[in-house]
C-alpha cells in the first residue's frame, strides 16, 4: 500500500472526502477498533481513567474507550488531539463522547503536567517523521511531542503508540526519541514478519505504583499469552563471531523459518541442506 | 468542550512554559452547552486529586457559576455525598463550552473554539 506520509502532510492529506473515505470504510474501522482494543490491553487500565488520544482522527479509536463496561474499568473520559480540521468535523458528525482539539502534536501537547492517567495513538506518530516546513525539523517535532506527552502523564502513566515506520531508521528514531524524552520504551510486534505486522511503542512514564512492576514493556506484557520477550539490554558483550554470516548454514535455516512462517512454500531441511559442493575439477 | 479538560489545558506557547499565569487560560464570550451525560462517581473521585482547585473556582466564576467552596472536598467525603457529587459533574462533565474564546493570561494569545473544538495550532513564529 502507498504512504500518505511520503506524498503530503496530514492536514493536507486528510481533506473532507478523504476523512469522510476513512471513516466510512469498514476495513479500516475494523483494524483501527482491534488496535485500540490491543492498545486498552496493554494499557491495562482498572478504573474509569482520563486518557489522552494522539491523532483522534473521526475519533473510531475514541469510540473504545467510552465503550469500555463498567466491570471492566470504564467507561474512559477521553481527549483527542489531531492536526486535520475535515477529520474532526467527521468526529463531530459521529457525535463522539470525547472533547476534541485541533493541534499539531509536533508543536506539543497543551495540557498543564500529569494531567493525563494514559495516552494512546493508533496510526499517527509516523507523521512525525515528516517535517512539511524547513523550520522543523522530524527530531525537533519528536522531542517536542514525547517531552510534552512526558510531562502530561502522571507518574506511573502509560502510553500506547501504534505506528507504522516506514524503515528500521524510522522506528529507531521514533524510539530513540521517546527514550530520551525519559520514557522506558519497548516495542510490541504482532504478528512478526507477516505483512500484517502491527508495532505498538509501549511508553512508561517514570515509576510505577504497583510495586516496581510495569516500569517497562517487559512488566507490560508480563503474564499476557504467546508474547516472547527479547531483551537486548540483558543479553551480555556479543560473543566473538557476532551477526550471522550471510550464506552460511544457519543463516540459511533462518531464512527459511522466516519464509515458511510468511507462508511461502519452503523446501524441507535435509543434511545437505547449506553444504558446501565438491570442489570440481 | 468541558470544563474538566479546560482545567488542563495551557497555553501552547514555548515562551509561556516557565510561567505560571499560562494557566489557566481565561474563557471569554464563551456559549455554554448544557449536555446530559451519566454521572461516573469513580472517575470523578479518580480525577478529584489531579484538579487544580483554585484554577477550577476562576473558571467557574468566569463562565458565571456560582461559587466553589475555598478548599477542595477530600475523596472520602466526596464519595459520601451525592449532592456534592452531582454538582461537581454538572460543571465539569455536562457543562460544555461550545464557542468562544480562551486567552492565555501571560503572552495573551486567544485559541478560538468553534463547536466545542478548540484551535490549538500555533503560527511558526511562536513554537
Amino acid at each position: 500500500m502507498s504512504r500518505p506520509e511520503d506524498t503530503l502532510a496530514a492536514d493536507i492529506h486528510y481533506d473532507d472526502v478523504e476523512a469522510r473515505k476513512y471513516t466510512t470504510s469498514s476495513r479500516i474501522k475494523n483494524i483501527q477498533a482491534s488496535m485500540s482494543l490491543r492498545a486498552l490491553e496493554l494499557l491495562n487500565l482498572q478504573s474509569p481513567s482520563l486518557i489522552l488520544d494522539v491523532g483522534c482522527g473521526s475519533g473510531l479509536s475514541g469510540e473504545m474507550l467510552s465503550s469500555v463496561p463498567a466491570d471492566e474499568g470504564g467507561p474512559h473520559v477521553w481527549v483527542g488531539m489531531d492536526i486535520s480540521a475535515s477529520m474532526l468535523d467527521v468526529a463531530l458528525q459521529r457525535d463522539v463522547d470525547g472533547d476534541l482539539l485541533l493541534a499539531d502534536m509536533g508543536q506539543g501537547v497543551p495540557f498543564r503536567a500529569g494531567t493525563f492517567d494514559a495516552a494512546i495513538s493508533i496510526s499517527a506518530i509516523q507523521w512525525l517523521c515528516n517535517a512539511e516546513s524547513s523550520e522543523t525539523s522530524p527530531s525537533g517535532r519528536l522531542s517536542r511531542f514525547f517531552n510534552g506527552l512526558y510531562a502530561s502523564l502522571r507518574r506511573g502513566g502509560r502510553a500506547v503508540c501504534q505506528f507504522y515506520p516506514k524503515n528500521d531508521a524510522q522506528r529507531h528514531m521514533i524510539t530513540a526519541a521517546a527514550v530520551k524524552a525519559g520514557f522506558g520504551a519497548g516495542i510490541l510486534e504482532d504478528d512478526p514478519e507477516t505483512k500484517n505486522v502491527k508495532l505498538y511503542l509501549v511508553l512508561t512514564a517514570g515509576g510505577s505504583a504497583d510495586g516496581g512492576k510495569g516500569q517497562d514493556i517487559t512488566g507490560v506484557v508480563e503474564g499476557m499469552d504467546g508474547v516472547d520477550v527479547l531483551d537486548s539490554r540483558r543479553r551480555g558483550p556479543k560473543s566473538g563471531k557476532g551477526e550471522i554470516k550471510k550464506g552460511s548454514k544457519i543463516w540459511i535455516l533462518k531464512k527459511k523459518e522466516q519464509m515458511e512462517r510468511k507462508g511461502k512454500i519452503v523446501k524441507a531441511t535435509s543434511k545437505y541442506t547449506g553444504r558446501k559442493r565438491r570442489v570440481q575439477f | 468542550m468541558k470544563v474538566l479538560t479546560l482545567n488542563f489545558l495551557t497555553c501552547a506557547v514555548k515562551t509561556c512554559k516557565a510561567s505560571s499565569d499560562s494557566f489557566p487560560l481565561h474563557p471569554k464570550d464563551a456559549e455554554l452547552v448544557h449536555d446530559d451525560l451519566e454521572i461516573n462517581p469513580q472517575l470523578l473521585v479518580n480525577v478529584l486529586p489531579r484538579l487544580d482547585w483554585t484554577a477550577l473556582r476562576t473558571t467557574s466564576t468566569e463562565l458565571g457559576f456560582p461559587e466553589l467552596p475555598e478548599q477542595p472536598p477530600s475523596a472520602e467525603t466526596l464519595e459520601a455525598d451525592e449532592a456534592m457529587l452531582k454538582e461537581l459533574h454538572n460543571l465539569l462533565v455536562e457543562t460544555q463550552m461550545m464557542e468562544g474564546k480562551l486567552v492565555c493570561g501571560h503572552c495573551g494569545h486567544e485559541y478560538a473554539v468553534r463547536e466545542g473544538i478548540a484551535n490549538f495550532l500555533l503560527p511558526s513564529h511562536l513554537v
